[in-house]
């Protein structure tokens, strides 16, 4: 390195050792507030995939499809299928100069993520959400930058953590990205910088109303606790229902438009297609009323039914026009179209965010502190949650002050999860006006 | 048992129904239907509809008499493409097209058919996952709007399907067999002539389709009958695209197809509601690419949607000879999934 340039220049490898030690907010002053330089091998920045499904899968594979000099190093998963189908799929995508991921490097079972975080320099955080809290809390102690994916938590008690985590990222200077990719697609990017063309924001609508997902049949031989992992998605402590797991994209997106959170829902919801025993707890369609502090209001829609009308999206309405973020324009109330975005310049923000984020790390920059505006969406569905249950009113400082923790007090195989069937293989579902919350 | 099968030929329309009520059925199905195609019936070759099993919609078959056309682009043609030539002459044999773009109400009927698994089974019939998002882009659904943004083989595992159905053979038309229909016997860049201006009264492209799809059959048809065949969305054809298609096209080929090896890139054709006149000419060429499924969030990607081809659909098609149950299972097998 030039020994002139030394003060205000580092390596990126030094950038993450000097991040790692970092905790406690000891740092006052950015330390590399210019580009670094590269020397020889030594750039290459490893990367661990923790949670082997298809969108940890998929979102390894855009890290390691980045411009930078990335490697996955390795893999944790709860289950040893998911890993070894996940370690074929990126086998398949990427150049083998960039998996090196032994045996001894692929960790398997609840514990898994420990190993798998120590070994990298950035950690991409997959798993179910119930677990995001723990992994990304590990992750920040351990000094790691972090690609996690939405939603960060499935009840309050797992939002203080990530922001109280967020917190301690922020004065380490960890780049943080959280896959609400929307914020990283050129669309909804150009319409945010146009939004001031409809005014003062007065309402908004969201959907997320489409068919549902998988279900994996109770197998002979599974404890509780390995089927609720495998059909996750059914289970709140680990998926939050469909409006915290889905609509949050929806939900966030006009948090992000207001430039503030709710401080109030109400709504309704239930389940009224989908009742069997294979579909857990979760409603199939909630509808939540959510008040901001200014007097407006969100109408948030999503809905589990096949067949019936079927709509992701998001609309903004304002005191001169409103934004239809599908159709990438914006409109006047006389229906003259005042933006227009050429969807043939639209990116694939799966990949963008990767890019971004890399480049940064690279650079020895710090930009991405997405964590609290993640855990602040995502609280924001599980209030609508909390209001879709109960048929309450559900107040944002109550709720997120409530300490409410739906999670297993262990995560052991053997270990019964926070729900389980009654003798007919039901499993209890909130009915409003009698389930309670805050 | 040996009466029962011997009954069933007669009772082919109504077994359908017999079909959806008894597992038994299912057994009997591909007895029926080998006997009925050992019988050797054909059907005349003319206009028919074709019932779309477990509901009331048709799909209205058009016959397409085979002969012999110059495919490809001819030297007048300003706006030709490198692998729209050399223009050669070609024979195809006879065979019905779907006088329309298959329909999301139709397309339903198989993506949400209760009795086929839901997945990707090798060598079987079975439906496609639920979309993450819904890939009809708010552009509309029922009442008749073309269904989009699935991949060929989903496309194709259409007429698998219906095939499995009904006992009659479908699948998605060859280039060769496309353009021929498309021409109906015109020799022009567009099937009533040579100018662009004349395009509005036949075809949704971007000139008219205020950036989306409309519903089938509101346009002029071309000379046989067949709607939309340029536009609205674009169609799938069951070859494999090739950029030298046209270098490696024997002289007076019969019936040629470049079968499909790799998953990009797949020839489509017609154009859509979304592209210039110049992309909806009956020689035009196009072709799927990866990045067709770039914001699908999950890999492997799926085998049935694509999330950046929302002006992708399909047509089928019946050829006159009827192959045999065990040539018809081969097909399937050899073209799906690859």
């Amino acid at each position: 390195m030039n020994k002139n340039n030394s003060s205000n220049q580092s390596t990126r490898r030094e950038f993450v050792k000097n991040s790692s030690l970092l905790a406690g907010g000891l740092l006052a002053a950015p330390l590399f507030s210019k580009a670094n330089y590269f020397s020889g091998a030594d750039d290459t920045i490893k990367i661990a995939l923790v949670g082997c499904g298809g969108r940890g899968t998929g979102a390894a594979t855009q890290a390691l499809s980045t411009k930078q000099n990335v490697k996955l190093v390795a893999m944790a998963d709860a289950f040893q299928d998911r890993l070894d189908n996940s370690y074929k799929a990126i086998s398949e995508e990427i150049d083998a100069k960039r998996i090196d991921v032994p045996q001894d490097r692929k960790f398997v079972g609840f514990d898994a993520y420990q190993k798998a975080i120590a070994l990298a320099d950035v950690v991409i955080l997959a798993t179910p959400p119930g677990f995001r809290p723990i992994h990304f809390e590990e992750a920040v102690k351990q000094g790691k930058h972090i690609f996690m994916e939405k939603p960060v938590a499935t009840d309050p008690a797992g939002v203080q953590k990530i922001l109280a985590a967020a917190t301690i990222a922020k004065q380490k200077k960890l780049n943080v990205v959280v896959g609400l990719q929307r914020h990283y697609q050129n669309s909804y990017r150009e319409l945010f910088k146009r939004k001031d063309a409809i005014g003062d924001i007065t309402s908004a609508q969201a959907w997320w109303n489409g068919d549902g997902v998988w279900v994996h049949p109770r197998k002979e031989g599974q404890t509780e606790m390995e089927y609720q992992m495998r059909n996750w998605y059914y289970f709140n402590w680990l998926c939050g229902d469909h409006i915290t797991e889905q609509h949050i994209h929806n939900i966030d997106v006009i948090n992000w438009f207001k430039g503030s959170y709710p401080v109030k829902a109400q709504g309704m919801g239930g389940r009224e297609v989908r009742k069997g025993k294979d579909y857990g707890e979760i409603f199939d369609h909630h509808f939540v009323e959510f008040h901001y502090a200014d007097g407006s209001i969100l109408n948030s829609q999503c809905r589990h039914q096949p067949k019936t009308m079927s709509k992701v999206d998001e609309l903004l309405i304002g005191t001169k026009g409103k934004i239809f973020a599908g159709a990438a324009n914006i409109v006047d109330h006389k229906g003259k179209v005042l933006y227009q975005f050429d969807r043939k310049t639209e990116n694939n923000p799966y990949q963008t965010e990767h890019d971004e984020l890399f480049a940064a790390i690279a650079k020895g920059q710090f930009k991405f502190w997405d964590a609290e505006l993640g855990a602040k969406s995502t609280m924001t569905s599980i209030l609508g949650r909390m209001a879709t249950y109960s048929g309450q009113v559900i107040e944002w400082d109550k709720a997120i002050n409530s300490g409410i923790d739906i999670h297993p007090k262990e995560y052991d195989w053997a270990a019964m999860p926070p729900v389980v069937p009654n003798a007919d293989g039901f499993y209890p579902v909130a009915v409003p006006g009698v389930t309670r919350y805050v | 048992m040996l009466l029962l099968i011997l009954f069933l030929p007669f009772l082919h329309i109504k077994r359908l129904l017999i079909v959806r009520k008894l597992g038994l059925a299912c057994i009997l199905i591909n007895l029926t239907f080998i006997t009925y195609a050992q019988n050797g019936t054909q059907q005349d070759f003319k206009a028919y509809d074709q019932q779309v099993p477990g509901t009331q919609y048709n799909l209205k078959m058009v016959p397409v008499q085979g002969g012999s056309f110059t495919m490809g682009s001819n030297a007048a043609d300003n706006a030709k493409q490198p692998d729209e030539i050399p223009a050669k002459k070609v024979t195809v044999s006879s065979f019905w097209m779907g006088a329309y773009e298959v329909t999301h109400d139709i397309f339903d009927a198989f993506f949400r058919d209760e009795g086929t698994p839901v997945g990707s089974e090798v060598d079987a019939v079975t439906r496609p996952t639920p979309q993450y998002i819904d890939l009809s882009w708010g552009m509309g659904k029922t009442g008749g709007f073309p269904v989009n943004s699935m991949s060929q083989d989903a496309a194709l595992m259409f007429c698998r399907w219906l095939y499995k159905n009904t006992g009659i053979f479908y699948r998605l038309p060859t280039e060769a067999e496309w353009e021929y229909a498309c021409r109906a016997g015109s020799t022009t860049v567009y099937p009533f002539g040579d100018n662009p201006k004349e395009l509005g009264k036949y075809a949704w492209f971007k000139g008219n389709s205020k950036n989306k799809y409309h519903k089938v059959g509101e346009k002029q048809p071309n000379a046989l009958g067949l709607y939309d065949m340029l536009g609205n969305v674009s169609e799938w054809t069951l070859d494999q695209y090739d950029e030298k298609y046209f270098e490696k096209l024997g002289d007076d080929a019969t019936d040629p197809l470049t079968p499909p090896a790799t998953r990009y890139p797949r020839s489509i054709r017609g154009g859509s509601y979304l592209d210039d006149p110049a992309e909806l000419r009956s020689a035009n060429r196009q072709h799927s690419e990866s990045s067709w499924n770039k914001r699908d969030p999950q890999i492997p990607r799926s085998r049935w949607w694509l999330t950046d081809a929302m002006f992708a659909g399909f047509r089928i098609v019946r050829p006159e000879k009827q192959p045999t149950a065990e040539e018809a299972e081969t097909f399937y097998n050899k073209y799906l999934n690859k």
